[in-house]
């Protein structure tokens, strides 16, 4: 594998959710003090994406999949840890230093009917980003652009002085593709970028995505919870759970030889057609709150496995096979009794 | 592709106005009425600035139709032998005048504090509210009558009716505009967490073009509506501060201080000096109102009746 596109380094985001001053005033003991109550979305992910390829992070809802991607897009400034951008710290970056790596960094987003300025035409949203990052640029240029980006992407450049509105769903993710491609971006971050559209136009965007790729070499930071999606478009795929990774594999070794026993637990609850007896492995208990994370292993309250060493110590990201480069975070699967 | 007229055509603004007859109704009352302020030099028979045209023995003439009444004096003279048709007209020349200029100034101010405070939100959102309250917890009345009460000082008497306009305008302006900021604010807290805004600071937009090209556009239909209600509070309050004497002085008198001037002689038997001025002033305030209620009924898609 070559130098990584981005490399994500023991990432921490946490977020402030006690409100003002007078509600992080708390008697404790006899005690005034003050209390601040965090939400722990991602805590200590470190990830590696290789130019190129397709890397998706799949996890439920709530797990920090997209506080993940937002961070390493710049949206959040990380609590603690380093996003680096071949080889360069990102994360530190003031507005102004960050504008290069702008260009080559861009983010489709989950909900197109949100995405999309209901207030500027398609024109003015595809025009904005080429005419910030490129001052000098003609408007004969411009024009090019956007004909040749609606063209790619497969909305009719006649339709540029539309508004969001006059689009469908799959029609507006399109136009949120084209936002993304229109200054030649060389890494993408999508945060569930068909999860909103019907079955039927997902595929339609997935092959968009696709496709897009193989012409201009991108790479892809794929967030999803929807496995199928993943298995279609994915290379490598990382499982997170309650803000930590759980699992990192390839592809198809992860869907024929899921470790890590969230990880096949998550594969066993996706819906078959074939008519054979699922064996759906049933998770005991809730996901635990974020606030309050438990010791150990995160996921230790609900494993079938988990013992004694689960509860006191946090599981490290380890190696498990050498032929795949599979990393797991399981004591179970490191002492080797699961 | 649709030309601006087609769209303007089709629009279900225009759509709903055509069946609305009390939107229509206050609409041409409304038009009228500024029409009629504007083009008040060209339609009033006289200059009531004019004081070489003002003749004392014809003051406090009652309306043509009575039976005191004089042919060339409609709605009669007022005390100083005016015609009230004429000073009227050019009153409500005034009080439109302070009232959009009012409004201008407190959208301004409004719009912009609104912005900041609800984008950046947490410390700087809290001083701006807080000093939002303040102003809010001063009444108007009470705001300008300390103003105009210490501009009379400083300027002197005669030196204040040149300066009445703008700074009636000023005073206004400024007590008015929390109503903006919070309505703006308000909005802005709920565009702000858009993706739309994240995609805009994805291409690396700085704050302000985000807030004021990307945020602002989408939280204008709130602003419109409370414009049309706030430029009928300016008219209000400039005709209350005339009325107590703190606003436009007599020889250059709005609709407020018309009312206020006939009001010391409405025992006397003059009613007209305070009648036709004050239905004036309460027509203008009705109908701004009834179109202010049918513009936030229209634009508020939870009342979309298709």
């Amino acid at each position: 594998m070559s130098t990584p596109i981005v490399k994500i380094e023991n990432l921490y985001k946490y977020f402030d959710i006690s409100g003002g001053f007078l509600e992080k005033l708390q008697i404790r003991s006899g005690k005034i003090s003050l209390h601040t109550t965090e939400v722990k979305a991602v805590n200590g992910v470190s990830l590696e994406v290789a130019s190129g390829e397709t890397l998706a992070v799949v996890g439920e809802s709530g797990c920090g999949k997209s506080t993940l991607a937002r961070t390493v897009m710049g949206l959040y400034p990380p609590t603690s840890g380093k996003v680096l951008y071949r080889g360069e710290r990102i994360d530190t970056l003031s507005a102004r230093q960050m504008l290069p790596y702008r260009q080559r960094m861009q983010m489709i987003f989950q909900d197109p009917y949100a995405s999309l300025n209901p207030r500027k035409s398609v024109r003015s949203t595809l025009e904005e980003p080429l005419r910030f990052h490129r001052k000098k640029i003609s408007s004969k240029e411009v024009d090019e652009r956007l004909a040749e980006v609606m063209e790619q992407v497969g909305v009719n450049p006649a339709w540029r002085d539309r508004f969001p509105h006059e689009f469908s769903g799959g029609q507006r993710q399109r136009i949120a593709i084209a936002r993304a491609l229109v200054i030649d971006p060389e890494f993408i971050v999508a945060d569930e970028p068909v999860s909103a559209l019907d079955v039927s136009i997902q595929a339609q965007i997935l092959n968009l995505m696709m496709d897009a790729q193989d012409e201009r070499g991108l790479t892809y930071l794929f967030i999803t919870h929807d496995l199928s999606v993943v298995r279609h478009v994915a290379s490598r795929v990382a499982v997170m759970y309650l803000g930590t990774l759980c699992e990192l594999s390839v592809t198809r070794e992860l869907y024929e030889t899921p470790r890590h026993p969230y990880t096949q637990a998550l594969l066993s609850a996706i819906p078959r057609v074939d008519g054979k007896k699922q064996n759906h492995i049933k998770l005991p208990g809730e996901i635990p709150t974020p606030i309050d994370l438990p010791s150990g292993c995160v996921f230790h309250g609900r494993c079938i496995h988990a013992d004694e060493r689960c509860k006191r110590e946090s599981p490290q990201l380890l190696k498990v096979s050498d032929s795949s480069g599979s990393l797991v975070a399981c004591h179970g699967v490191a002492e080797g009794r699961l | 592709m649709q030309t601006r007229r087609q769209k303007i055509k089709e629009s279900y603004l225009l759509y709903s106005f055509k069946r609305d007859k009390v939107a229509m109704v206050s609409f041409t009352i409304l038009a009228i009425l500024l029409l009629a302020a504007l083009f008040a030099p060209l339609l009033a028979p006289y200059n009531p600035y004019d004081t070489a045209s003002i003749d004392i023995m014809d003051s406090e003439i009652p309306p043509s139709w009575t039976e005191e009444g004089d042919s060339r004096f409609f709605l009669g003279t007022d005390i100083q032998g005016r015609d009230l048709v004429s000073t009227m007209l050019y009153g409500l020349r005034i009080s439109v005048m302070i009232g959009i200029g009012a409004v201008i100034l407190q959208a301004l101010i409004g719009i912009a504090v609104g912005l900041v405070s609800g984008y950046f939100g947490g410390r700087i959102d809290a001083v701006l509210m807080r000093i939002a309250d303040v102003q809010l917890s001063f009444s108007t009345l009470m705001v300008a009558i300390i103003v105009s009460a210490i501009v009379q000082i400083a300027f002197g008497v005669g030196r204040y009716e040149q300066l009445a306009v703008p700074i009636l305008i000023v005073i206004i302006g400024i007590a008015e505009w929390p109503q903006y900021a919070r309505t703006v604010r308000a909005s802005v807290l709920g565009e702000k967490n858009k993706e739309y805004v994240e995609a805009a600071r994805v291409i690396g937009l700085d704050s302000r073009r985000i807030m004021f090209s990307h945020i602002l556009p989408n939280t204008l239909s709130p602003v419109l509506v409370i414009s049309t209600v706030q430029v009928a509070n300016a008219v209000m309050s400039e005709a209350a501060l005339s009325f107590l004497g703190l606003g436009m002085p007599v020889t250059k008198p709005s609709i407020g201080s018309l009312i206020d001037a006939g009001f010391e002689y409405i025992f006397s038997g003059a009613w007209w000096i305070t009648f036709f001025p004050a239905v004036l002033l309460i027509v203008f305030i009705l109908v701004i109102n009834l179109l202010g209620d049918w513009l936030r009924d229209v634009l508020n898609p939870k009342l979309y009746k298709g």
